[in-house]
């Protein structure tokens, strides 16, 4: 290794003590990447696991638990609503997670590559910032019988001058829950598969098929698929576990009596009644095992499809017929999906600066801005303390991800997935099994009540999602271009920062985007560890949307779904603007 | 009860009891001056917030005192918060000062001994708590509150309806099932255990019951299935008539302000006397819509602030819940303009000067004044919620 290679100048005392054969060697931190992240993601799940685990056997001192026992289950399954908000959340889960999947994919098959994708490509970023419950929120102001739909068709159309009583939002069946979850999920998974994309050499496959004349859809479905899926798997999990556990959308689309059970485990931890924080620890240890059964369910399903598909693949169709219908079907479920956040989003933005605004008006009656006026002292110190936490939450999130792969690359550190799997275990543990838990850990170190425990915490949910974003694209990159580099003489640092890190640049900053969005969005962590001392945007937004004033819910979602907008944006403008000069990076 | 706490608190930090004494004020103010005091409220109303915001100005002003609003979606937050605290060991030093609570959340965290004191019953301003006239000061839900919490306000239940689309709203429960029967799908309530809907329970059951005096006892002393049994006679007949039938719940009281602006129902009722008329005021209700009581009275309760027992700044927190109590604050809360939430203080026995203060609030059109409110019935004792929510689960909640 030659001097004249190394990447920065020797400063004089470092270059003499080359000079003299002796090299500084740094302590090698890297081999503990892995155990040190797996410590600090998986300490305090399991540390609140078992602080969720004990009050649902019985054990929680403080409310006078003292001994072991099975009766908050009992109490559970003889909870009257106990199989009809099983059902909703089995139903809401797989439907969104099937669909969502299937959407994206046929998204991605039909208009990949296409002039049309840049359009899909170009709204993943707002669409992907607008907060869950926002969406939920715009979403239900768009269909319910009262909604903007129905407002613009009456009473001209309908004759309705009152809105119709119909059953629409808050089905039994928690339909309208999986649609509205379908809206958030279809943008992730396509993001996910965009970032797969490169790493599966999708283009040139792509291409293959239709040399051999398959039709577009058929031949990406035949030919990418394969490749891409397996790097998106994890993504399409926490998708399965995320939506069966998700209460902030439930609340707004979800049925109400009973309500699906990551809601109503929440309302009995809500409970005047003390003694009900038994029943909802043994409901979080329930949701815990329902998610489990989920993804078991899901790999089985993965396995069956594998076989099918194979028969199918080698079958030989060309489906070039379908092609028409599928590229249509699938125009349609992206204009649909995009076009309901937006008209959302459009809605709340609307209703932020509204007066009186009643059914059939389809405006206002008049504007004020008194909601932005009466937000605004707030809103500044709250944007704020979200960026300040979002970024460090990040940071951290990037560095241990980073020494994670990095570790496993250079130490072949086995099959990295054994164990590295762990790693998603924050996304799988429904929220409401192990926070409450977390509080008493945090509490009895000390360490709550301020911004940077609020920081810390988020890292425990951000880094999942900075991890699941970038390892694929991060281990499917071509090792060659390493070889070269380490053929001209660059040792493995200089490999990482001057060949890997700028190639994978595009991915890196799309993982942080997504972690930034993922802090952002944190209602309960912040909550319990910033002991309510921390006001974040979303905390505000909680709190004021609790008083039921839309014009405030507008405020404060426009304004949460522009922060997490920033990180997407800046994502896509850095790589643009960094490799302007170099296509193949761009990506 | 009160010996436990005694003995409870007596073992627990021996300072943190003796000190600081409300019996001598000025050592409190003395120990007020510099602290922050933590308030948990509720964050949902911008008016109340605002009125927060300016106690905290106040108390800046008057005795250096720097109050916090601590905004949460829902009290029990705080409660758990609490509960987490004394799971960790924290005796002292605890995130929460001051707490806006009442009902079953005082009742537990009074049974559970997470509440520092008494104290309330020995702050200056306490003389001038209407403790005849409003015997829900001393009483939250019938348990006797033992100086552990210090009224702030009090509310009551009244409808609200929309005089374009429903003229004759029903000025009882017998006269709502008829309203409903005849306009299906006009009204809806939220699912218990939103407290809007299980106080919705409580007010058709103090209505209905033959007699009412075992719901003001321990539930567990009182036959439950016999005393309830025409209430769950009215909802069987009331529901097939609901919004969506029943089979979608309104999820809190806010939401039934904004369904009836949405035309989706044309009555429904509300916690604060003035909800209604404020929200037209601000845009979130037309001009139609006019609040009124039910003719044999409504159920009302008293809101309180407590201490948590392990609170850091406990002299601040007394000094504010003192403030909170004296004529000038009970009468800007008591302005609909502000916020139009009744005061717990003898306005009739305040000196002129003072009296005049409230004499002056302008009720203007669609708000409540004291006078327009008819009587409140008092709030049943807190054990039949749990029985009350049990039993409208099982029969409304299990799903179709």
């Amino acid at each position: 290794m030659g001097a004249p290679l190394r990447g920065r100048p020797l400063s004089a005392p470092r270059a003499q003590a080359a000079r003299l054969g002796w090299r500084p060697r740094p302590p090698r931190l890297l081999p503990w990447a892995p155990a040190l992240t797996l410590g600090v993601l998986i300490g305090p799940v399991l540390a609140g696991l078992a602080g969720a685990a004990a009050p649902a056997f019985g054990w929680f001192p403080p409310l006078g638990g003292d001994t072991v026992t099975l009766a908050p289950f009992r109490a559970l399954l003889a909870w009257p609503g106990f199989a009809a908000s099983l059902r909703a959340t089995l139903v809401s889960a797989a439907l969104s997670t099937a669909l969502s999947l299937a959407l994206a994919l046929l998204i991605v098959a039909a208009w990949g590559g296409t002039r049309g994708f840049r359009l899909i490509e170009r709204a993943l970023s707002p669409l992907l910032s607008t907060p869950h419950a926002a969406a939920a929120f715009g979403l239900a102001f768009l269909i319910a019988p009262s909604g903007w739909a129905a407002r613009a068709l009456s009473p001209w159309a309908t004759g309705w001058t009152t809105a119709p009583d119909v059953l629409l939002i808050g089905d039994p069946w928690a339909l309208s829950l999986a649609a509205g979850l379908v809206t958030k999920e279809v943008p992730f998974l396509l993001l996910m598969i965009l970032a797969a994309l490169p790493q599966a050499d999708a283009a040139r496959g792509a291409l293959l098929a239709r040399a051999l004349g398959y039709g577009r859809v058929w031949g990406w479905l035949k030919v990418v698929l394969p490749r891409v899926y397996p790097q998106i798997r994890l993504p399409v999990y926490a998708v399965l576990a995320y939506s069966a556990s998700t209460v902030d959308m439930a609340v707004i689309l979800g049925p109400t009596a009973p309500p699906p059970l990551a809601v109503q485990i929440t309302l009995w931890t809500r409970d005047p009644d003390l003694s009900m924080r038994f029943v909802a620890a043994a409901g979080a240890m329930l949701l815990l095992a329902v998610t489990l059964g989920l993804l078991g369910a899901w790999r089985l399903g993965e396995l069956a499809a594998a076989r099918l598909g194979r028969a199918w693949v080698e079958g030989g169709g060309r489906g070039r017929r379908a092609d028409g219908a599928l590229r249509a079907a699938a125009g349609a479920a992206a204009a649909l999906t995009s076009g309901a956040v937006f008209a959302g989003l459009a809605g709340l933005a609307v209703w932020s600066v509204a007066g009186l605004w009643t059914f059939p008006d389809f405006w206002p009656r008049s504007f004020r801005l008194d909601a932005w006026a009466r937000a605004a002292p707030g809103l500044g110190a709250a944007a704020g303390e979200t960026a300040l936490i979002g970024v460090v939450a990040v940071l951290v999130a990037l560095a241990l991800t980073l020494g994670c792969l990095e570790a496993e690359h250079r130490h072949q550190l086995g099959r990295p997935r054994r164990s590295l799997w762990l790693l998603y275990l924050p996304l799988v543990v429904p929220n409401v099994a192990f926070l409450t838990g977390l509080q008493t850990l945090a509490l009895a170190a000390g360490l709550d009540g301020g911004r940077w425990a609020v920081a810390a915490a988020h890292v425990v949910f951000v880094t999942p999602y900075v991890f699941l974003s970038l390892a694929d694209p991060w281990r499917a990159w071509d090792a060659r271009a390493g070889l070269a580099a380490a053929a001209l003489g660059a040792g493995p640092d200089r490999v990482l920062w001057a060949v890997r890190l700028p190639m994978l640049l595009r991915p890196v900053l799309t993982a942080a985007a997504v972690g930034f969005a993922v802090s952002v969005g944190q209602y309960l962590p912040t909550l319990l560890i910033g002991a309510g001392r921390v006001a974040t945007l979303t905390t505000e937004a909680v709190t004021l949307a609790s008083g039921g004033d839309r014009r405030l819910i507008g405020v404060y979602a426009l304004t949460q779904a522009a922060a997490a907008c920033v990180g997407f944006a800046l994502a896509l403008a850095i790589p643009a603007v960094a490799f302007r000069d170099r296509r193949g990076l761009r990506g | 009860m009160r010996l436990a706490v005694l003995a409870a608190a007596a073992t627990l930090a021996a300072p943190a009891f003796a000190s600081p004494d409300p019996a001598d004020w000025p050592a409190v103010l003395a120990e007020a001056r510099g602290q922050t005091v933590y308030w948990h409220a509720w964050g949902g109303s911008p008016e109340v917030n605002d009125y927060i915001a300016w106690v905290g100005r106040e108390m800046a002003a008057r005795h250096g005192v720097r109050v916090e609003h601590v905004k949460v979606a829902d009290i029990s937050e705080t409660v758990s918060r609490v509960l987490a605290e004394k799971g960790a060991g924290r005796e002292t030093g605890g995130a929460v000062d001051l707490m806006w609570i009442n009902g079953e959340n005082f009742a537990a965290m009074k049974r559970n001994d997470l509440l520092f004191g008494p104290w309330a019953e020995a702050t200056p301003n306490w003389a001038l708590v209407d403790v005849e006239g409003v015997p829900g000061v001393r009483f939250d839900f019938t348990v006797p509150t033992e100086g552990l919490e210090s009224p702030w306000g009090k509310a009551q239940i009244v409808f609200f309806h929309d005089a374009a689309r429903m003229p004759e709203p029903p000025r009882s429960m017998i006269a709502l099932l008829a309203t409903a029967e005849a306009n299906p799908g006009r009204f809806a309530y939220p699912a218990p255990p939103d407290f809007t809907g299980t106080t919705f329970l409580k007010q058709a059951l103090l209505e209905l019951v033959e007699d009412a005096a075992p719901l003001f006892g321990p539930a567990e002393e009182a036959d439950f299935a016999g005393t309830t049994a025409p209430l769950w006679a009215f909802l069987d007949a009331l529901h097939p008539h609901l919004w969506r039938r029943g089979a979608a719940w309104p999820a809190s009281g806010p939401q039934l302000r904004s369904m009836m602006a949405d035309g989706e129902i044309d009555l429904a009722f509300s916690f604060n006397p003035n909800e209604a008329a404020l929200a037209i005021a601000t845009g979130l209700l037309p001009d139609t819509v006019r609040a009124y009581v039910f003719d044999g009275g409504s159920i009302g309760n008293v809101h309180f602030v407590a201490i948590p027992f392990n609170a850091s700044a406990k002299a601040g927190a007394m000094a504010t819940a003192d403030f909170l109590l004296s004529p000038e604050a009970q009468a800007r809360k008591a302005d609909p303009a502000v916020w139009g939430d009744g005061p717990v203080i003898a306005v009739d026995a305040l000196p002129p000067e003072d009296r005049a203060l409230f004499d002056a609030i302008d009720f203007g059109v669609g708000a409540l004044g004291p006078a327009d409110l008819g009587p409140a019935l008092p709030e049943p004792h807190p054990s039949w919620v749990r029985l009350l929510e049990a039993e409208w689960a099982r029969r409304y909640g299990a799903g179709r």
